[in-house]
């Protein structure tokens, strides 16, 4: 280690990490800006479904419908992408020891997608763009909501850029021996598929800009429905990657959870990059500019080979924890290693909240969704906020919180303020999502329609009686939502509050719990000395096939089966329809 | 055979290409039969099941489907209710319903039991067709007629509610269907689609 690099660095007291101070900057930037993102999301959340809990009806209709599009632009692109971003960041530089491939021009591209930002806040919060954050042609924009986009876009395009040369200075400045952890491995997999993303990205908004300023033709819609979900779905596609890089860094972090098998976990992460652009299909399965046969192709992923990998990533996260607790000695009856999980650590219970309602909810009803037949009884109802909500929010959203509560001590060197809050937050903000996605999935069901500002329907030519049942699914809704947006808020004072106002950490004392650092840091997961011969024999051909991780095994097996019943039913219901075809 | 215990944080040797536990290889077994069972199902559907988003689709001027429906609507004109023509077509006729906004043009009156080729498609913007009580769901898309065989197998007053985002008066888009039972007695037995007034005449 050159001269330099001691003195624009420092190394991390928990886990013995070189950390360059230039790449913290970045890290720390893109995470305040995504809180901020955050912060008006959530906002706007509270007052989104206040309005659509009907009894309650809160927003007058033009500013439903303009806060529908700063909620989806400010939380599925800005909160997630900045946050994604920092994860970059902190992947390429601290999990791998290694400088920040040229950090000026990472600050460069900081400030053009924070210029891209604040066109598009100004041109959605005055009205210049009230055409939600799909922004279907022929509705039209002011052309600064595309200009902000595409600023946006190409600054992230190249900090992906910079975290790929960054992997090559970490190669070449030998920072690591052997492969890239597994962590890392997951965060490339995410940037490979935000370039293709982002290509798209710019296919489907540069047209569309031109057009908007009146240079070009108008744009076909059906043509920008499928770049445009090109862009919109495979992003998804990056936030399961980064999502999954997370679920096996905060299991590493705070129960020691173990790699079952590198090959099984990282052949999984290449299928999500194989299949990513046909990604679109399931937004257009009722579309008219598609045959059945494409759409069969695409929806599917090439023969559900993405779903595939999420299965696999299903069952190895857990296995991996439940092989991790077991090999630090957790090792009574099936799920005792589950009875003896650090539940008060904030960074563990948002990881199996995650785990479990991303697989058991939001991919249950996504592959369900996506089906092509299926998707008539689904199209643009209540249950695709449903399913995506159980998806991006409670999945991704609440796994990044996870990570924050280890990043605020090992990156921003605080502790974690408001500590007792932390320890619930991860409940408060799943179980109120929990909530929120059942009462739109069932108001759904019903055909309570998506994006909708009035199902009374008091200014429509015609009644439209909804079955009273769906006044509860929506109060069911309305509360879940209030909870939710409580757990961000108050997820949001934490990070604040810890990041400008927090109690410094110098160095993290061990044995002993901390108010304000999460247990994996003060009672670190390690492993035996003889853990390899332990895990040896729990893996020994005669204890057969349930030998090292019997509890998850037990735990695949319902969700496999609740899968084949949610399916079937939806197959069922289908059937009672009129005869289309 | 086993790597060594270390988690996804840890660096790994190079090779890395390990043979899986047996857990792991039925669980991808399985996880893999599954989704061929996924995939097969939507074939299948085409060929037994009787609700595919199929239909017959092509390309239009938006204009030229707009006045194709309203010289339809001419054609079999019943009456009106709300200033909207009721048009009630002959079994088997080529049906068109355009979406605009803020309303869904004209108001159909079918028969249970027939079968219809109806096109769909829109004047302006994107549109969503949602058919309550049934919620049956189809994305009306500007310049291009999608054209489904449907054949009514319930009879009652049915709504087109509007579910794709078209505008500020969105929410006030809402569109009719009458379907009459085999004597074509206008019924409305659906106990949640009553109309106020101006019932099938
Ligand atoms: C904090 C708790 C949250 C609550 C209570 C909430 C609630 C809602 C509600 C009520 C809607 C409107 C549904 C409709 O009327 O069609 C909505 C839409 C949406 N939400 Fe959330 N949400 C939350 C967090 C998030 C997060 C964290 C994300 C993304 C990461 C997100 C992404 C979206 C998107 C993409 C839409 C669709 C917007 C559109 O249709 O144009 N939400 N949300
Ligand atoms: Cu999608
Ligand atoms: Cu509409």
């Amino acid at each position: 280690m050159s001269a330099s690099a001691i003195a624009t660095s420092r190394v991390c007291p928990a886990t013995g990490r070189r950390i360059f101070r230039q790449a913290e900057g970045l890290i720390r930037a893109n995470a305040v800006v995504a809180v901020v993102s955050l912060l008006i999301g959530a906002i706007a959340a509270l007052l989104l479904v206040l309005t659509r809990w009907q009894a309650v009806h809160l927003l007058p209709a033009t500013w439903y419908y303009r806060l529908l599009g700063v909620h989806g632009m400010n939380m599925l692109i800005f909160f997630i992408i900045y946050f994604e971003m920092a994860v970059l960041w902190f992947a390429a530089t601290v999990l791998l020891n290694a400088r920040p491939a040229a950090p000026r021009f990472g600050w460069f591209n900081f400030g053009t997608m924070l210029v891209g930002t604040l066109m598009v806040e100004w041109a959605q919060w005055s009205g210049n763009a009230d055409v939600l954050f799909t922004s279907y042609p022929p509705l039209k924009a002011h052309p600064v909501f595309y200009l902000g986009v595409i600023l946006f876009a190409v600054g992230a395009l190249l900090v992906t850029a910079q975290f790929f040369a960054t992997l090559v200075i970490a190669k070449r400045e030998r920072t690591y021996e052997g492969s890239v952890p597994l962590v890392v491995y997951g965060a490339i997999t995410a940037a490979i598929i935000a370039v293709i993303t982002l290509v798209h990205g710019a296919l489907v908004y540069i047209p569309t800009f031109l057009w908007s300023i009146g240079l070009t033709g108008p744009v076909d819609p059906q043509v920008y429905r499928m770049l445009w979900w090109a862009l919109g779905h495979s992003s998804q596609q990056i936030n399961v990657a980064a999502m999954v890089a997370i679920w096996y860094m905060l299991g590493g972090l705070t129960v020691g959870a173990v790699v079952l098998n590198e090959k099984v976990s990282r052949t999984a992460f290449v299928l999500y990059i194989l299949f990513i652009s046909m990604a679109s299909a399931h937004h257009l399965l009722v579309d008219p500019g598609f045959s059945p046969a494409w759409k069969i192709v695409n929806t599917s992923y090439f023969m559900y080979m993405a779903v595939l990998a999420s299965m696999v990533h299903g069952f190895t996260v857990p296995a991996g924890i439940e092989l991790g607790m077991r090999l630090r000695g957790f090792t009574s009856g099936l799920f005792g290693w589950l009875r003896r999980a650090p539940w008060g650590d904030p960074g563990f219970s948002s990881l199996v909240l995650s785990v479990i309602v991303f697989g058991f909810v939001g991919g249950i009803t996504g592959v369900t969704l996506g089906t092509e037949q299926i998707n008539i009884i689904a199209h643009n109802t209540m249950r695709i906020p449903g399913h995506f909500h159980s998806t991006v929010v409670s999945g991704t959203a609440l796994a990044f919180m996870g990570a924050t509560y280890y990043l605020l001590p090992l990156i921003f060197r605080r502790k974690v303020a408001f500590w007792p809050l932390a320890r619930i937050q991860p409940y408060l903000f799943s179980g109120g999502l929990l909530l929120l996605v059942m009462g739109m999935t069932f108001a759904g069901s019903f055909g309570v329609p998506r994006r909708h500002w009035d199902i009374s329907f008091s200014q429509a030519p015609f009644d439209v009686p909804f079955n009273p049942a769906v006044d509860l699914f929506l109060a069911v809704m309305g509360i879940g939502g209030i909870l939710a947006v409580t757990g961000a808020l108050i997820f949001i004072a934490i990070a604040v509050k810890s990041v400008f106002f927090g109690e410094p950490v110098h160095d993290i004392p061990r044995g002993a719990p901390v108010r304000g650092l999460p247990a994996g840091l003060t009672n670190p997961p390690v492993h035996a000395a003889n853990v390899d011969e332990i895990n040896e024999q729990l893996h020994a051909p005669a204890r057969g096939i349930a030998g090292a991780t019997p509890g998850t095994l037990v735990l695949v097996a319902v969700f496999l089966l609740a899968f084949m019943l949610y399916y079937f039913t939806n197959w069922k219901l289908l059937s009672f329809l009129w005869k289309i075809g | 055979m086993l790597t060594k215990v270390h988690t996804g944080l840890d660096p790994v040797p190079g090779v890395w290409w390990k043979p899986a536990h047996k857990a792991e290889k039925v669980w991808v077994a399985i996880a893999f039969a599954w989704c061929m069972v996924l995939f097969a199902m939507m074939p299948l559907w085409h060929y037994r099941g009787g609700q595919n988003p199929a239909g017959v689709r092509g390309k239009v001027d938006p204009e030229a489907f707009y006045a194709r429906t309203q010289e339809f609507a001419a054609q079999y004109q019943i009456g009106a209710d709300r200033g909207i023509p009721i048009v009630k077509p002959p079994p088997g006729a080529d049906v068109y319903l355009v979406g605009l906004t803020y309303s869904w043009y004209p108001i159909l009156q079918l028969e249970a039991g027939k079968e219809y080729m109806l096109h769909i498609s829109s004047k302006d913007v994107n549109h969503g067709f949602s058919l309550f009580p049934l919620n049956v769901n189809f994305q009306v898309v500007p310049g291009y007629d999608y054209a489904l065989r449907v054949t009514p197998t319930t009879s009652g007053d049915f709504r087109i509610i509007c579910n794709e985002f078209c505008g500020i008066g969105h929410h006030m888009m809402v569109g009719r269907v009458i379907v009459t039972d085999g004597d074509g007695t206008p019924v409305a037995d659906n106990p949640n689609a009553q109309v106020e007034s101006g019932g099938p005449q």
